[in-house]
Formats: structure tokens, sequence, C-alpha cells
């Protein structure tokens, strides 16, 4: 039986965001729901839950890794923390 | 029979109905159709248990503690056990153990809904709880019926067979036996007739849905309450009992 795949996103308290939890098989949407809520939230994990067909996601590459993110090493001037704070600034 | 002799057997009758399902659907767990399913089937399986795990410890307590719960579930032969016939009969193949669980899961939500209001305030803690659980148990079964009646030749055929073999298991459910009738004027018990033409009319309209005829042999088959049991009860025992008869007194 080939039953796409879907990942599973669960938000463990209110205000908090959703995170990855894991990945399951069902037939739509509505079941895998249903099974996300047997399969990752059956100790009281979660308040909301989100499903998305993993065909759906679009990923970064393994082999693009070098031009997305590389460049990005050198410039740390782009943290907040290089710049230094004016005295008056207190609760940064 | 007086209502205080008639309250522990009225709950024991609603533990047996649980355990007895809890442990048909835990046969399931391993060998569910893909793993997902495997864990959603054993989950149900388990609020099962619990279930019948707090209606036991009721009755213990009702009796003032001359059995522990362990003896009244695993100490008891098949006439002692008052569970409704269409609890023990074998999960079958997948769609065979759907149709009964949409067949039981139409009849316990409403049922549990009233019973929450039960005038015996544990009884009806127990029934609120459960409300919740078989909310949830049956989505999942309606949705099933749907998916394996809109499905292919093959699950379609299975489904229909199903029924078709299950179908007069159904009135059952809704007989009252004589001690639900003697807590039925004090409010602690559920008049279960007055669920049926309900009951009736949610079947013929999800089977419609899922494409399914509803069966037209008219038949139906009673005794659970009585202790008159399948054939099925006692091997379903054999399995369940096993390791308390083995080894008595083994506690976990």
């Amino acid at each position: 039986m080939k039953l796409p795949l879907y990942e599973v996103f669960v938000r463990s308290k209110r205000g908090l965001d959703h995170r990855h939890v894991g990945s399951l098989h069902a037939e739509d949407g509505g079941q895998a729901l249903k099974l996300a809520r047997d399969c990752y939230t059956r100790r009281g994990e979660g308040v909301s839950i989100w499903v998305v067909r993993s065909g759906d996601i679009v990923a970064s590459q393994e082999e693009d890794a070098a031009s997305f993110f590389d460049p990005s090493d050198d410039k740390p001037y782009r943290h907040a923390t290089f710049y230094r704070l004016p005295p008056e600034v207190k609760n940064l | 029979m007086t209502p205080s002799r008639a309250l522990p057997e009225f709950v024991l009758a609603l533990g047996d109905d649980s355990l007895v399902l809890g442990q048909r659907l835990s046969e399931w767990c391993g060998k569910a159709p893909f793993l997902e399913e495997d864990i959603a089937i054993a989950n149900v399986a388990l609020d099962y248990l619990g279930r019948a795990e707090k209606f036991y410890r009721y009755v213990s307590e009702l009796e003032g503690g001359r059995r522990s719960v362990d003896e009244i579930a695993f100490l008891r032969d098949s006439r002692a056990y008052r569970n409704l016939l269409i609890f023990e009969l074998p999960v079958g193949d997948f769609a065979r153990t759907m149709a009964r669980q949409f067949m039981v899961d139409a009849f316990h939500l409403p049922y549990l809904r009233r019973l929450s209001r039960s005038a015996d305030a544990r009884i009806g803690a127990i029934a609120a709880e459960a409300v919740k659980e078989s909310r949830y148990h049956l989505k999942r079964s309606r949705e099933w019926v749907l998916c394996l009646g809109g499905g292919t030749r093959e699950s379609r055929g299975r489904i229909q067979r199903a029924f078709d073999a299950l179908w007069g298991y159904g009135p059952e459910m809704f007989e009252m036996d004589r001690h639900e009738k003697a807590l039925i004027e004090s409010g602690v018990s559920v008049d279960r007739s007055a669920l049926k033409a309900k009951w009736q009319a949610s079947m013929t309209d999800l089977l419609a849905q899922a494409g399914l005829k509803v069966p037209d042999r008219e038949w139906s088959i009673a005794g659970g309450r009585d202790g008159v049991h399948t054939e099925h009860h006692g091997y379903l025992l054999a399995e369940m009992q096993y390791m308390q008869r083995a080894y008595p007194g083994l506690a976990w």
C-alpha cells in the first residue's frame, strides 16, 4: 500500500510556534490529522496540529548549501551585537 | 431486584462491555494495515481498557472490596460475563473491525452523553470522560466506513459483507436488562431502547453515503447480559486471563 507522506507540526502551548515533530502516511489531510493526534499527541504534547503533504514543501538542497549559506559566514556586522549600544539604552 | 443489588450488576455490565471490546481491539496491535493506524487503533483499545478499569473499581468498592479489580476482570468464567454479544465477536478483517466499531460508536456517543447525567455521580463522571473518547472514535470509524465503501471493489465488498454479518447484533444494544430497569426510576440508568430509532437513522444515513446497502434481512440475537455468549467468548477469555490463571495474584 502506497499512501502519501505528511509532515506533522505540533504547537505544544498557546503562544508558542508549531514545531516539526515527524511525519506519517495517510490517505488524505483529514486522516493525517487524526493519525497525528494518535501518533504524536497521546501524552498531552499539544494544543494544535498542522499537517502538510511532504511533497508540497519546497526545500533547499544540500548541493546549494555553499551558495545559499556560506556568503553570510563572513558578515558578522549583520548581527545586531556588532554595534555598540549608546549608554542610554538599558534593557535590550 | 432491589436497586442496591442492581447497581453493582449494572456497573459490572458496563465494565464487561468495555473490557471485552478493548481486548478485541488490542488484537490489532502490531498487525494493523499500516503503522500509523496500528498506533491509532491500539489507542482506542486503551480507551476501552481504561473505562473497564474505572467501572470495575467502582464495582469493587460497591462490593466492599470483596473482589479486586483484577479478580473481577480475570477470575470470572464466560457465564459470569455480562457484555453484549457485539463486543465479543472476533475482529475479522479490518472492514469487519471498523463496521462493528461504527455500530458501537454510534450507540456509545448518545448513550454515554445521557449516562453522564446519571443520578449516580460516579457513573456520571466515568461516562463524561468516555464521551470525549467516543466522539473521537466515531469520527474515526465513520471515516473508515466511508473510505472502504468508496474504495475499490474489494474494499466495498468487504465492508458490505461486514455489515451484513454484524447486523443482527445491533438490536441487543437497545434491549434493557432487569438491573437497568430497576435503576431507571432513580435516574441512575438510561433507557437504551429510546436511542434505537436515532441509531438506525444514523446507520441508514452513513451506509447510503458510503454507497452501501442497509442489510435487509431482519434477524437479531441477544443473551450477553444473561451470560449466554457466542462460542468466541471462551477463547477470548482464555487468552486474556491466561497470565492471571497461570500465576495467581500476579501484579505488574
